[in-house]
Formats: structure tokens, sequence, C-alpha cells
């Protein structure tokens, strides 16, 4: 992790929403290839974290770099997903089409979309195992189909650093099997990947490095070290009373 | 119809008419998508205060000056609309519905002090109320022609962007592309559009043509493109039949027939449209629940004669597929 060539150095964020902090003072570094998950109870502001870091919601304090430089010079290598809730899906386009708009930041303006931005557009769409939805309209999609033309998009765009808001949630077996490969092939292409993640059970499996948050950060490391009970236990606070019975399985698995 | 071509007044009228509806239903495409459809109407609204005090400063009556007056006042309005909605907890919609009406207000209060002032009855602003279609002359249309033939060339350039900001503006921001820009650009599209149409239907009824011809396109297409030209021509035809329509029957005004003609699109499209018209869903539950029904049908012919055979499982299968 050279300082200043890392995909993501964040340093010292805050962000709050009227006067109410709902960031505090987070730093990490993101390790070049990485998956790395951001875990934490409802509310502790997960996706205001990549919502401030990319500029969509302002802060009131700290640094964001991406390759060492701010986000506005670095667009183009930051690719996005937000969470399905965020657009309209009954607009008149179809699958394939919401791919393409992926590629748009390769075209510049005035530029249309030719034939080989709709080949990389259904690439992708096959890539998230949608090939055979290519020219459906997006309202006709399941939730789980839409997550994945959203992460199909994200992929067209090409870009080196992504942020994912919750992909998994409420999704069905197909979508999330679908997340999971590309998610490998990201990783495999040397892609630096942040996921909001809700599900405890699944982190181990899915994450190389895990950022917990709770309004702070309580610990960012390898999941092996990181992921933890204590830690967990420190991040969800009161609210894993019920004990999600995970990250013990998952320590009692690493340890027998 | 045709004799109305003959009249050279009537011709001008009914392809200013056309021109503008075809115009309103290109950029209306956008602003429907946006859920912007209230915007028109704050804009048209709005544009009357700045034709009276166009009037009131220059003192003539020249509608190169109104339309002037009109475009600054209705970008004030949105730009308060916006300023509105951002810095305080009003959601837009209360936004806009609170700065139509004030810019209203304004007008209107201006308009009956030019009418009793100094000015006399003759300035004849109040015809920007409601419109009067009847008045267009050879320059309107050239001038109506123009906006129409912007609009489309606008639109075409920048079909992809303004497709981006209209579905996912976060994501197009994040693609590096100037949205605030473009939206500025659409607003001002609107702007023109609607500032132009105000002359001949009218402040009060000028956005039903914005919106009525593209909410009308929509049960027709899955597809943009395709949205944004037939709801241009739906503004086209619904000008049309208004000229032609007022025309024909003495005493019935141009603008207002053409909202109504796009209106009458708009239900034969909510009753016909495919897919998403109500005939087409009812045909389609019908012809699901009959297909459902033969199913059922041939699958209990296919259990009948193993059950009279007396065999083991039939009866537990039907069962189960019922």
């Amino acid at each position: 992790m050279k300082n200043g060539t890392a995909p993501l150095a964040v340093e010292n964020l805050t962000v709050a929403y009227r006067k109410k902090p709902v960031v505090r003072g987070v730093t990490f570094e993101a390790a070049e290839g990485e998956l790395i998950g951001i875990i934490g109870p409802n509310g502790a502001g997960k996706s205001t974290l990549i919502k401030a870091i990319l500029g969509l919601v302002p802060s009131l304090e700290g640094d964001v770099r991406i390759y060492g430089r701010p986000y506005g010079q670095q667009r183009k290598r930051v690719g996005y997903v937000p969470q399905r809730e965020s657009v309209d899906w009954d607009f008149p386009t179809h699958a394939l089409d919401v791919v393409t708009m992926g590629r748009y930041g390769h075209l510049g303006m005035f530029k249309r979309p030719g034939k080989q931005e709709k080949e990389i557009a259904l690439d992708c769409l096959d890539k998230v195992g949608m090939a055979g939805f290519a020219n459906r309209q997006i309202s006709q999609l399941s939730g789980g189909q839409q997550q994945r033309v959203f992460l199909a998009r994200a992929l067209a765009q090409d870009a080196e650093l992504y942020f994912m808001d919750e992909p998994f949630a409420g999704v069905d077996a197909a979508t999330e099997k679908a997340i999971i490969t590309l998610l490998g092939e990201l990783k495999r292409q040397g892609k630096t990947v942040l996921v909001v993640h809700h599900d405890l059970a699944t982190v181990a499996d899915y994450f190389d490095s895990v950022l917990l948050i709770n309004g702070e950060k309580i610990a960012y490391g390898p999941t092996a070290s990181t992921f933890t009970p204590e830690l967990l236990h420190r991040t969800y606070g009161g609210k894993l009373a019920f004990g999600i019975p995970v990250p013990a399985a998952f320590s009692a698995a690493k340890g027998g | 119809m045709w004799e109305m071509l003959n009249d050279p007044n009537l011709r001008w009228i009914l392809m200013g008419s056309i021109l503008l509806g075809f115009g309103n239903g290109i950029v209306g495409t956008f602003s429907y998508l946006r859920k912007e459809s209230l915007l028109g109407d704050v804009l048209a609204h709005a544009a009357l205060p700045g034709i009276c005090i166009a009037f009131m400063l220059s003192g003539v009556k020249s509608v190169g000056l109104f339309l002037v007056g009109a475009a600054a006042a209705a970008l004030a309005a949105a730009a308060l609309t916006n300023l509105i909605s951002r810095r305080s907890r009003i959601k837009p919609d209360a936004a806009m519905g609170i700065v139509l009406s004030v810019f209203f207000a304004i007008g209107i209060v201006l308009l009956t002090r030019i009418q009793h002032g100094s000015y006399g009855n003759q300035s004849g602003l109040d015809k920007f109320l409601f419109g009067q279609a009847a008045s267009m002359t050879m320059g309107d249309v050239y001038v109506l022609g123009g906006t129409a033939l912007g609009m489309s060339l606008i639109c075409g350039l920048l079909f992809k962007e303004f497709k981006l900001v209209s579905f996912d503006p976060a994501f197009g921001r994040g693609l590096g592309f100037k949205v605030t820009a473009l939206e500025y650009a659409l607003l001002t599209l609107v702007t023109v559009v609607v500032v132009t149409g105000i002359q001949a239907v009218g402040v009060v009824l000028v956005a039903a043509l914005l919106i009525t011809p593209s909410v009308a396109a929509r049960y027709w297409t899955d597809r943009l493109a395709a949205m944004t030209v037939l709801s241009g021509a739906f503004g086209a035809a619904s000008g049309a039949a208004g000229a032609w329509i007022s025309s024909g029957v003495n005493q019935l005004p141009t603008g207002p027939i053409s909202v109504l003609a796009a209106t009458g699109l708009f239900l034969l499209s909510v009753l016909f449209g495919p897919k998403r018209g109500i005939l087409s869903k009812l045909l389609l539950r019908r012809q699901a629940k009959r297909d459902w029904i033969s199913k059922q049908l041939a699958k209990a012919g296919a259990g009948a004669p193993a059950t009279q055979a007396g065999t083991a499982n039939p009866a537990g299968e039907r069962g189960a597929s019922l």
C-alpha cells in the first residue's frame, strides 16, 4: 500500500445531515485489487460514507484521494452502483440501453453509442447472466434482475475502483450468485471494489478486508483478523444482543 | 378542411399551431420523465408579470420585448423554485405551487393596473391570459418554426445526455457529464417553447401542450426515441386539430381546442395503448385466464381415464396440480 497511489485514501472524513454528524472522522486506505466490505448497523453511515466519498453529499471535513488525486479529476476511474430504488424503473428504455449508459463517459458529449458500445454492453449483460433480457423493458424485470442491470452498467463503465451500495439487498439466489461471480471477475481483473453489506453470514466468504463502522470507524483490516466477535460487538453495540451466531461460527471454523 | 388552406391567415394559424404543438411535444417528453410536469405551468404563469413589466417599462406593444420579459420572469421563477426546495424542507412540488401562484398573482395585479391606468385599454395584454391564435402572423410562424427546428436539433444532438439526466442524473455526474449545465439547458428549452406558445395558447393553458402529448405517447412505446418523436407528432396533431376545428366553427378559440384535442389523444392512448392501455390489459387478463382454464381442463382430461382404470396415484396427482 504505497501512499498516494492507493485506489482510495480517505482521511478524517466527517459528514453531517443538518447538525448531527453521521460519519465521524473516518480514515482508511483501500488496497489495490481488494474486495472490501463496509459493515455496520442501520444508520451507521455506510451509504453516507460512500456518497460523501463520491461527492454526492457534502462533507464537513476530510480529504478523499482516488489514485492520489481528488475525485473530481478521477471520475472516469470510478464506478458506482447506487441502490436500486434511486431511479424510476418505469422509464421508457430497455436493459441493454441502460447498460450502454455505462459507455457514455467514454463517448463524451454529442457522440451517439454505436455498434461497438452495444457489443460491449451486451457482453456485460452476459457477465451478469442477463443477455437474454437485453431487449426487455426495465420495468418488466424483477428486483434482482434490475440490480444485475445496474451491475452490468457499472461493468460497462470499465472503471478501476467500484462502489456498490447494498447490491445484495433483497435479491434472489440467482442474482446473489451472479453478483458473487462478478465480484470474483472484477478481482481477477485487479479492480478494487467497496461494497456496503448487510448480511454478516456471508462477509467472511466474500471480502478480503472489512471496514467496520458505526458513525465512526471501529476497525479496518483483513477479514480474518478484523471480522471478529469482539470487534463486531463494538460495531453493533447492544443491537447484536440476540446473538447473530455468524462471527462465532466463523472464528470456530477458522480455529478448527 | 382544405378550403382553409386558401385563406392565408388561416394557413398561418394552422402552420403555427402545428409547429407549436410539435416543439412542445418534443421538449415535454423530458419534462414529464424528469417528473417536472408542473414546471411548464410555473414557467408559463410566471411569464405574465414579465410581459406586463416589459410593457410598463417600454410603453410599446412589441411581441419581441414581451418574449424577453416573459423568458426572464419564467427563469426567475424557476430559480426561485430551486432555491426554495434546496434551502428549506419544502418539497419541489410545493415550492412550484407557491411560486406559480405568487408570480401569477403579481401578473394579474400588474395587468389590472395597466388596463385601468394611463396605458389605456388598448394594450391588449389580456390576450396573453388565454391566448389568441387568430392574431398569428407570418412573423410568429417563423418564430415558432425556428423554435420547433431548434428544439428538434438540440434534443437530437443531446439525446444521449438528456436521456442520462432524465433517468439517472447521479450516475451521469459520476461519468463526468456536466449534469447541472444539462439540466439548465433543458430548463431553457422548456422556457423557450412555453414562452413562444403564450401568444397563441395563453399562460393558463400552454403547459398542457407540453405534458399531455408526452403522457399519451408513453402509452404506445417503451423506447425514449420513439416516445419523443411520437409526442412531437401528437403535439402537432393537436395543434392542427385546434386550428382546423376553430376555423370551421365560429367563436371557438384555437388554443383551448388544441389542448382538448391533446386530451382526446391522451384518452385514446389510455384506452387503446398496447400493453399499458386499459383495453389491452383487460384482454391480456382474459387471455391468461382462458389459457389457464384450458390447461387445467387438458390436465383433468388426461387424468380421467387413469382414474377410471383405478390405478394408484392419479387422485393425488390431480389434487396437487389443481
